[in-house]
């Protein structure tokens, strides 16, 4: 593996970089195919019913309207594995937003006007939209994201926490979340004899070629689906969503080729969302801190479309020693959205809620809550028994606590008052497990002597092209300039998603195989390459689809401090510093900008993100980026990432783990844990909005005087 | 506004029951004359009329930066302009910052350096937000985090909390901020 | 956003004229909340008449020591200009409070008085507003309603006004200038916008077909000491939760001139009449602050899910007075 200290670890820059900052890379809506045509969906506008009639004339009488295709005229889909992309099948509406016409128009302006001429008939029905704990129709499902079991039980927790001298019982709720990737989802699609060729913003061409071929019939070769470059994604984009269902739909209806970008107010009801979670935690302990009893029981809501759980209580299985635990996950179908995958599924709103019990822990033993934390260290799995193929949170913990300068904090609440701002600081764990897929890769040495690696793999912002590079440069012994790479393109062949913090494992175990394969035919070669070269495939299905015996995750300690102003109750994090163990760091420039990125959304989770489902009407009141507040640049002041060196065997070729997830998980409870710190208010609820942390300073007990202004 | 149009009369009114217009628009340079739907905005215009794709449509209602350009210097949110109103204006997209289309301006250069983008979508947004950000600060413009006692009329010095307030209107889903404040100031003389 | 007819008017009259020409005209000033609107399908104007580039684009300073603000005059160069800045720091601050650089840079001080209400129920043609479409219902009153009013709202309309600029007009004693059909006239600022009754159609007094033309600055309250201060839920590109504008003059160690003007509580800028009266003549003490807002705020009646507003504005208030009452102490 020669070159490996300077190629594989190396601050490369994106190789992509130039055409971002040029405005010349191109994204799914950027390709102005001749006569191309646009779209505009129509949402519906009943919580829950169905469609009784839908009259199109007026839309079809405006100038530059080409088509409005219902579920009464749009071609005839097969069976999806996604039930969410049988669009414009049938009259049924499953929920609000859902769209139930597409108008396709010469022009954007026309196909808008247009999607607001349609007149469409509903038969409305009775809906519920709310969550509750209480909701008798809420069941235990089999399994939850990710495949993992929804119950799990170890000894008797119930008992051992009865029995615990210390003894914690506390409710979280974090609220509907929404990804709000900057670009919009978006398909550019379009058919020549019979080959339906797509460019679309998606975090994994081949998912959604496979699902283009069940939906119209078509065999495999007969679909391209493309993916140049990506604008976010962060879970929303890792399957298909009905954009391009949609698109392909008007492309064969109207013989044009067509472009759906979805309007930013549509993208609540249709991309997916993180479902609200309503935790309930137990925690029994002895005075030491040391974690007896753990039950974390976790109800959320699907949609009546499909099941979808969010796995929020799974990370409470990995975290800490509890000899008798229960983690169990509830679930209500309601006439909602389709939640799906955000940022760490599961981990985000799970972490959120145990590290914030972690620390009400730390306060009612008067341990330090880095302390406690290490004090809880398991051997082994908690829940699996198997061993960590690494496991580095004390390491973590404590660069964390030193980098942060922890030591030495008054762990007092209220300690840190400035005038009319309360500063506190916090921290809390984080995980994130391992995961890798099997996927197909090919490299191929050129007589002129630079390779090409070709690996469908996609950039949503990671780098992908970049750290793929890289690994083949590694593998192939060559600096990475010689290696041409090419990744977006549904014919290269098979590879999973950008998602689940696995595209890197997955991809480049499979460049790298290729690689080294092609490395070893090249040193059985003698005399100058053929014009085409010489090639090597690899396919990682049985290496990378294998079970691990051990149990694998990433960790990290994230630190934040942050003043809370008594006047109003907002809060500002003035520092948030993050230390993760995530194998070996591939690329560290990309890498940081990640992991700062995950962290960076931990911060909105924390502060400023947070949606409300409207009971009367079955939406989401907060559908726009003025509503819905993604973080601003004034709300990141300070945000910092670091790792610890790690070395597992365990993992793949390059001895990584995933860094795109990570950096979310965690982050939001060491910011609420630090408003704790802060103002002596424990908020149990998401986001920390002046509303609701101005409440609680209020509604909180406070010797005269000390909330002044 | 009238000393950037010394032509603003009514010579300039076009037709007025027509749903559309005769526009002049100089676009990085180059004048370009359209015949525009009067709904259209100039972020369309550019992307749909003139295939620059730079600017991107990130929510179509100024609500995220990601079409900002600069109109006669000053940036502004390109999905909330009509081009129709903007008849005779200087437009400058991020296609047009570089000299020749070769030499990268230095904020973009500095961008490059500093990592300051994930996806990209957000970033030429974010890019001519910067440029108008620094030549409103070195006209004496203040800002919410500007200290209400400097002198007015003076060029604001730039520091970390005055580049985050004012580059506020440009939203980054991947949270590359801090690098793109650092850009920021690596440009900053 | 349907087709519609666009003039761009050279002159006031010509605008006037235009307008009174074109059933369902709407004025065009910086586009950044009408073509908003327009996108949304809640403006539906037949035709827009161009007011963008009227000779309305100057502040001027009036012989008797006020500013003239001309309506085109965008927010960004009104809370950069030296005489703003340095005699209604408040109106400066306020206008750097709201939106983003590029959306200051577009719109103009006409345009920002006349924006209409976040309120999302107004926004989505799909659901009842008695203000989009009167008569239509109030989705937010038993809706989701944590941003709406506590002050002054009627069962019609709960909504808010979300100008940060009309809150410190109001506070300042400003006066909004205007010309119609029948001639030139001035509101004062506190009763250019309305309070919803049966009728929150009407955001404003403003007549039909009238053209605001600028804002009178009074000298009265130049120089005064005054400062804004918001709320919100992010650091920056948020509407209020709550705001407060103050204008505090003191004079032998008691209240001589005190204006003080909330925003995000109600309908319109809400003018605090009656802490004012209670103030003045008072020494500026936290016990007289409090006393004069306990008997403004007396009169609020939160919503479900608003409650917060009240303390918020109280505390912002408290905050405001207390930094112009004592100066050397912030």
């Amino acid at each position: 593996m020669t070159g490996t200290d300077t190629v594989l670890g190396a601050p490369a820059e994106r190789r992509e970089g130039r055409e971002k900052v040029t405005g010349a890379a191109r994204y799914a809506a950027e390709y102005d195919h001749p006569g191309r045509a646009l779209a505009w969906p129509v949402p519906a506008t009943v919580a829950r019913g169905r469609v009784t009639g839908v009259d199109a004339r007026p839309a079809l009488e405006l100038p530059g309207v080409l088509a409005v295709l219902t579920h009464e005229n749009a071609p005839r889909l097969g069976e999806p594995d996604d039930p969410a992309l049988s669009v414009l099948q049938d009259p049924r509406v499953p929920h609000r937003g859902w769209f139930v016409a597409l108008v396709v128009a010469e022009t954007l302006e026309a196909a808008r006007d247009g999607a607001a001429a349609v007149r469409v008939l509903y038969e409305a029905e009775e809906h519920h939209v709310t969550l509750s704990a209480a909701d008798p129709e809420a069941y235990v499902p089999e399994t939850a994201n990710g495949g993992y079991p929804a119950v799990t039980e170890h000894g008797d927790p119930d008992g051992a926490f009865a029995a615990a001298p210390v003894r914690l019982e506390c409710a979280y709720r974090v609220p509907p979340l929404h990804n709000h990737p900057m670009e919009p989802h978006t398909t550019t699609a379009r058919w020549d004899d019979g080959l339906l060729t797509v460019h679309t913003s998606s975090q994994g061409t081949s998912a959604v070629r496979a699902e283009l071929v069940r939906l119209f019939g078509l065999p495999e070769d007969r679909v391209t689906v493309l993916a140049e470059h990506v604008g976010g994604g962060f879970g929303s984009k890792g399957t298909p969503r009905c954009d391009v269902v949609l698109a392909a739909m008007a492309a064969r209806h109207t013989g044009r080729p067509v472009t759906l970008a979805l309007p930013r107010r549509a993208l609540p009801a249709v991309v997916g969302h993180r479902a609200t979670t309503l935790h309930q935690l137990r925690l029994g302990a002895d005075a030491e801190g040391r974690i007896s009893a753990l039950t974390h029981e976790v109800t959320t809501y699907s949609s009546r479309v499909r099941e979808f759980v969010e796995q929020a209580a799974v990370p409470a299985r990995v975290m800490y020693a509890a000899p008798d635990s229960l983690t169990r996950h509830r679930l209500v179908r309601l006439d909602v959205p389709t939640p799906s995958w955000m940022r760490a599924p599961g981990e985000a709103p799970g972490m959120f809620a145990l590290e914030s019990a972690l620390d009400e822990l730390a306060c009612a033993t008067g341990v330090d809550p880095v302390e406690l934390r290490v004090r809880n260290e398991p051997e082994t799995e908690p829940d699996s028994g198997r061993p960590f193929s690494s496991r580095h949170l004390v390491e973590c913990l404590r660069e964390g606590a030193r980098r942060f300068g922890w030591a030495g904090r008054d762990p007092r609440p209220r300690s840190g008052a400035a005038g009319p701002l309360l500063v506190g600081t916090g921290v809390a764990a984080a995980t994130y497990p391992v995961l890798v897929s099997p996927c197909v890769a090919s490299a191929r040495a050129l007589p002129d002597g630079s390779f090409l690696v070709r690996v469908n793999a996609t950039d949503i912002g990671t780098g992908a092209r970049t750290v793929c590079a890289q690994v083949a440069a590694d593998a192939l012994g060559v600096p990475p300039e010689r290696v041409r790479i090419e990744i977006g393109d549904s014919r290269i062949g098979f590879a999973p998603m950008a998602g689940g913090s696995a595209g890197t494992a997955s991809w480049g175990w499979a460049v790298h195989e290729a690689c080294v394969r092609l490395t070893r035919k090249l040193a059985g070669h003698t005399g100058g390459l053929p014009e085409e070269g010489l090639a090597a495939g690899a396919d990682t299905s049985d290496a990378a689809g294998a079970k691990s015996p051990w149990s694998r995750h990433a960790f990290g300690a994230h630190f934040a401090e942050v003043a809370v102003d008594t006047v109003t109750g907002e809060v500002r994090v003035t520092r948030l510093l993050g230390v993760f163990a995530a194998g070996r760091i591939l690329n560290p420039r990309t890498a940081r900008s990640q992991l700062v990125g995950g962290m960076t959304m931990g911060l909105g989770m924390a502060l400023t993100e947070g949606s409300t489902m409207d009971p009367a009407f079955g939406d989401f009141v907060e559908s726009d980026l003025a509503s819905y507040h993604v973080p601003a640049h004034a709300d990141v002041a300070s945000v910092e990432a670091y790792w610890v060196e790690e070395d597992d065997p365990h993992l793949n070729p390059m001895g990584s783990k995933g860094i795109g997830e990570i950096g979310i998980v965690g982050s939001a409870a060491a910011v609420g844990n630090a408003v704790h710190h802060a103002t002596g208010v424990r908020f149990r609820e998401l986001p920390l909005t002046p509303d609701r942390v101005l409440t609680g300073l209020l509604d909180h007990a406070h010797p005269p005087g000390t909330l002044g202004v | 506004m009238d000393s950037q149009h010394p032509s603003a009369a009514p010579a300039s009114r076009p037709a007025e029951a027509a749903p559309h217009s005769e526009t002049t628009l100089r676009v990085d340079g180059k004048p370009h004359t359209l015949t525009v739907d009067h709904r259209r905005v100039l972020l369309d215009l550019l992307r749909e009329d003139l295939g620059l794709v730079g600017a991107k449509k990130g929510c179509d209602h100024g609500q995220c930066g990601a079409c900002t350009v600069l109109v006669d210097g000053r940036r502004v949110n390109s999905c909330l302009q009509l081009a129709v109103a903007l008849d005779g204006s200087e437009i400058t997209t991020v296609e047009g910052l570089g000299t020749d289309g070769e030499e990268l301006h230095p904020l973009q250069r500095s961008f490059l350096e500093r990592d300051a983008f994930q996806c990209g979508y957000c970033t030429p947004g974010q890019i001519c937000s910067a440029v108008g950000a620094l030549a409103e600060a070195a006209s004496g413009h203040p800002s919410h985090v500007t200290d209400p006692a400097a002198p007015s009329g003076e060029p604001v010095p730039l520091d970390r909390a005055e580049i985050r307030e004012r580059m506020s209107g440009n939203l980054c889903r991947c949270g590359a901020y801090p690098r793109i404040a650092d850009a920021i100031e690596d440009v900053i003389p | 956003m349907k087709p519609f007819a666009y003039v761009r008017a050279g002159s006031v009259e010509e605008a006037t004229d235009a307008y009174a020409a074109h059933p369902g005209a709407r004025y065009l000033g910086g586009g950044t909340n009408l073509v908003d609107l327009m996108k949304l399908g809640v403006e539906t104007p037949a035709a827009l008449v161009d007011v963008g580039r009227l000779p309305l684009e100057s502040v001027e300073e009036l012989p008797d020591g006020a500013l003239r603000v001309g309506a085109m005059v965008r927010n960004s160069d009104l809370a950069a200009h030296p005489a703003v800045r340095d005699r209604y720091p408040v109106l400066s601050q306020a206008l750097l409070a709201g939106a983003s650089g590029q959306l200051r840079n577009a719109a103009t001080t006409g345009g920002n008085l006349l924006q209409r209400t976040r309120c999302p129920y107004f926004q989505d043609p799909s659901k009842p507003c008695n203000k989009r479409v009167p008569g239509s219902g109030c989705g937010a009153l038993e809706g989701v309603h944590r941003d709406h009013a506590v002050l002054g709202y009627s069962g019609s309309c709960i909504a808010t006004n979300p100008s940060d600029l009309a809150v410190a007009l109001a506070a300042l004693d400003a006066r909004v200038e205007l010309y119609g059909d029948r001639g030139a006239r001035t509101l004062p600022a506190t009763e250019f916008h309305r309070l919803p009754g049966n009728h929150p159609e009407w955001d404003t007094e403003i007549r039909p077909g009238e053209l605001i033309t600028g804002v009178l600055l009074p000298a009265a309250t130049a120089g005064l000491p005054s400062a804004y201060r918001k709320a919100r839920d992010r650091a920056s590109y948020a509407f209020a939760l709550a705001s407060v504008a103050a204008v505090l003059h003191l004079s032998d160690g008691v209240v001589e001139r005190v204006g003080l003007a909330f925003g995000a509580l109600a309908h319109r800028p809400w003018r605090a009449r009656r802490a004012e009266a209670a103030l003045l003549g008072a020494a500026p003490t936290r016990a007289a602050f409090e006393h004069a807002l306990e008997l403004e705020l007396a009169d609020a009646e939160p919503l479900r899910d608003n409650a917060y507003k009240v303390p918020l504005a109280r505390r912002l208030a408290l905050d405001v007075l207390g930094r112009l009452a004592r100066p050397a102490t912030y």
